[in-house]
């Protein structure tokens, strides 16, 4: 695997030529109907979701959708999701766990949209019950990062039994940029701050937080998007065989392992003269 | 308890009246130079008191009743019987995972001026006699930020109460992730929401209370969680920045937005209680939440 600088692998993402959900879901699945709505408020193509299969085994599949051009991009706003992205990937993941299908979460989005609407409609609140549903949700769940895993708005999507990343994807607490402006003040100091963030995969591998890293093509995905295409089901066919192993334990082990997977991260220590 | 409710009801209908012209001008005359502490400058409503007053009312805003920030201690002692807190993990603080510079002397520095550790206080406590789980954000530690030592006792405490079968109360206020521990702060909402959802599925009561500011991360994650959610009057409450807001629609914002009055019309908020009626309506809702074998003895 390359030996990229955390600037570098935001330029290959950054790359136009960046294969999206829209390419990966048809180089991946067998079948794929995506169903529409959140069933409160309306539906949100920044998150695009619906019924898969994946060799021949029904998953759900639940991703964010990047443009690929500008009338695209207008149309999934960027791949900056909406509550109602939020709500009707919650309303899919609770029809796959009546059915008891995987599943399949990919993850590529800046952030949740920070707009008038998005508040008004709860963004906090959606991505609040995201979080706390899917950690209990009653089968297994696989997250992928593609490209940008942006805060809140990717971790709405990432409580997951096992998170996987692509190599040249990164995943953080905040945008590059937003970090820039909210401790520098200083947005332009976006490349600064993504060399000190620690958001490549291999960053995260060592804090614990991304449990596998698939290869791209050479140079980055675009150069080959069929051949990611190929990794990332390799991927997905091990992950669902370890998972299905998992769950022969029964329900309570595998959703104890995603409890315990989150459990575990924080980095403290407790002073020797506590009295507790 | 009705009365109570009414009483909010009715306060919100009356907090809600435009300013009027004479305190917006106000604002606008006053520029002289004034000895520090002596006045207290209302962020929402930008009017002026006498810092004696300000204190004598709760630390809230007497024109226009925003409910100020208060440190850990104050919401403690204003809010439980007397003596009652038993604190947990009290001397846990945080690493720096990502090597981020500056971070330890930072915090140092924080823990000399606060005296706190880091930006919560858990433990157990008693409000007029019920046992609870109580969880205090302190803004003046960092904003509040969630990092791993807040995500930890926040997870600690609320899994203790499952284990105990207790409710869990928790004030929350915070600038949301703490930016200086990366990807680890982000995991913490995973983390505390997680330990809600184990104390949801034991039947649990948890009733959120937002201060100001509860925003970010921990809006998105377990402050939005709770069975009930109180909100203070006038505090901040969003996702998004403001100004992140304002940079994306490229126009101001109203002076309400991300308030506490509108998360509650917007349907985020069960009801804005006043501080000096907090305490007695947290009770009044455990009382009304205590489980029946408790009640009749045994079933």
């Amino acid at each position: 695997m390359s030996e990229l600088t955390a600037c570098e692998r935001l330029d290959i993402i950054r790359h136009k030529g960046r294969p999206t959900a829209l390419d990966y879901i048809p180089m991946i699945f067998d079948e794929f109907f995506e169903m529409h709505g959140d069933r409160l408020f309306g539906d949100d193509n920044a998150i695009m979701g619906g019924v898969a299969s994946f060799r021949g085994t029904p998953c759900t599949v639940i991703a964010e959708v990047k443009g690929r051009n500008l009338a695209e991009n207008q149309k999934c706003n960027f791949g900056m999701p909406h509550p109602e992205g939020y709500r009707k990937a919650l309303r899919l993941a609770k029809q796959a766990e009546k059915f008891h299908r995987p599943v399949i979460c990919l993850v590529d989005t800046a952030g949740a949209f920070c707009g008038v609407d998005a508040e008004k409609r709860g963004q906090g609140e959606a991505i609040a019950r995201n979080i706390m549903e899917f950690m209990t949700l009653k089968t297994p769940v696989i997250s992928i990062i593609m490209g940008e895993g942006g805060s809140g708005g990717a971790l709405a999507l990432a409580v997951c039994d096992e998170l996987a990343m692509l190599e040249n994807s990164i995943y953080s607490v905040i945008s590059p940029r937003g970090f820039a402006s909210l401790l520098w003040k200083d947005s332009t100091k976006e490349r600064e701050a993504c060399n000190i963030m620690k958001i490549t995969a291999e960053d995260l591998t060592r804090l614990g937080v991304c449990d596998h890293i698939i290869p791209e093509a050479d140079g980055g995905a675009h150069n080959d998007p069929q051949l990611t295409a190929e990794y990332m089901a390799e991927y997905i066919a091990a992950a669902l065989e370890r998972n299905k192993r998992k769950l022969q334990k029964g329900l309570d082990e595998l959703i104890k392992g995603r409890y315990n997977k989150f459990r575990d991260v924080g980095e403290f220590e407790e002073l020797p003269l506590s009295d507790k | 308890m009705l009365e109570d409710l009414f009483s909010v009801v009715k306060e919100r209908f009356n907090g809600e009246k435009p300013l009027d012209e004479k305190t917006e001008k106000t604002e606008k005359t006053k520029k002289t130079d004034i000895p520090k502490g002596l006045l207290f400058k209302c962020p929402r409503c930008r009017n002026v008191t006498f810092e004696e007053d300000f204190q004598k009312n709760g630390k809230v805003c007497p024109h226009c009743n925003y409910h100020s920030r208060l440190t850990a201690r104050e919401r403690l002692d204003i809010t439980v019987d007397k003596g009652s807190f038993e604190e947990f993990d009290k001397d846990m603080i945080s690493k720096n995972p990502i090597d981020f510079p500056g971070y330890e002397e930072k915090q140092q520095a924080l823990r000399e001026k606060t005296g706190l550790k880091d930006a919560v206080l858990t433990g157990t406590a008693l409000i007029r006699g019920e046992k609870i789980v109580i969880i205090v954000m302190d803004s003046n530690f960092m904003m509040a930020s969630m990092g791993s030592v807040v995500g930890e006792k926040i997870t600690r405490a609320i899994e203790y109460a499952t284990a105990n079968r207790l409710p869990v109360i928790a004030f929350t206020a915070s600038g949301g992730a703490r930016m200086q521990e990366g990807i680890v702060s982000l995991m913490q909402m995973a983390k505390t929401s997680g330990a809600v959802a184990r104390h949801n599925e034991a039947g649990l009561l948890y009733i959120a209370v937002m201060t100001d500011p509860t925003t970010g991360g921990v809006t998105a994650s377990f402050a939005s969680l709770g069975d009930i959610i109180i909100a203070e009057p006038k505090v901040l409450i969003g996702f998004a920045g403001r100004r992140v807001i304002e940079g994306t629609i490229r126009q101001k914002l109203p002076d309400d937005f991300q308030s506490a009055e509108f998360m509650l019309e917007n349907g985020f908020v069960d009801m804005i209680v006043e501080r000096k009626k907090m305490r007695r309506v947290i009770a009044h809702l455990l009382k009304l939440h205590k489980q029946p074998e408790e009640v009749t003895g045994n079933e």
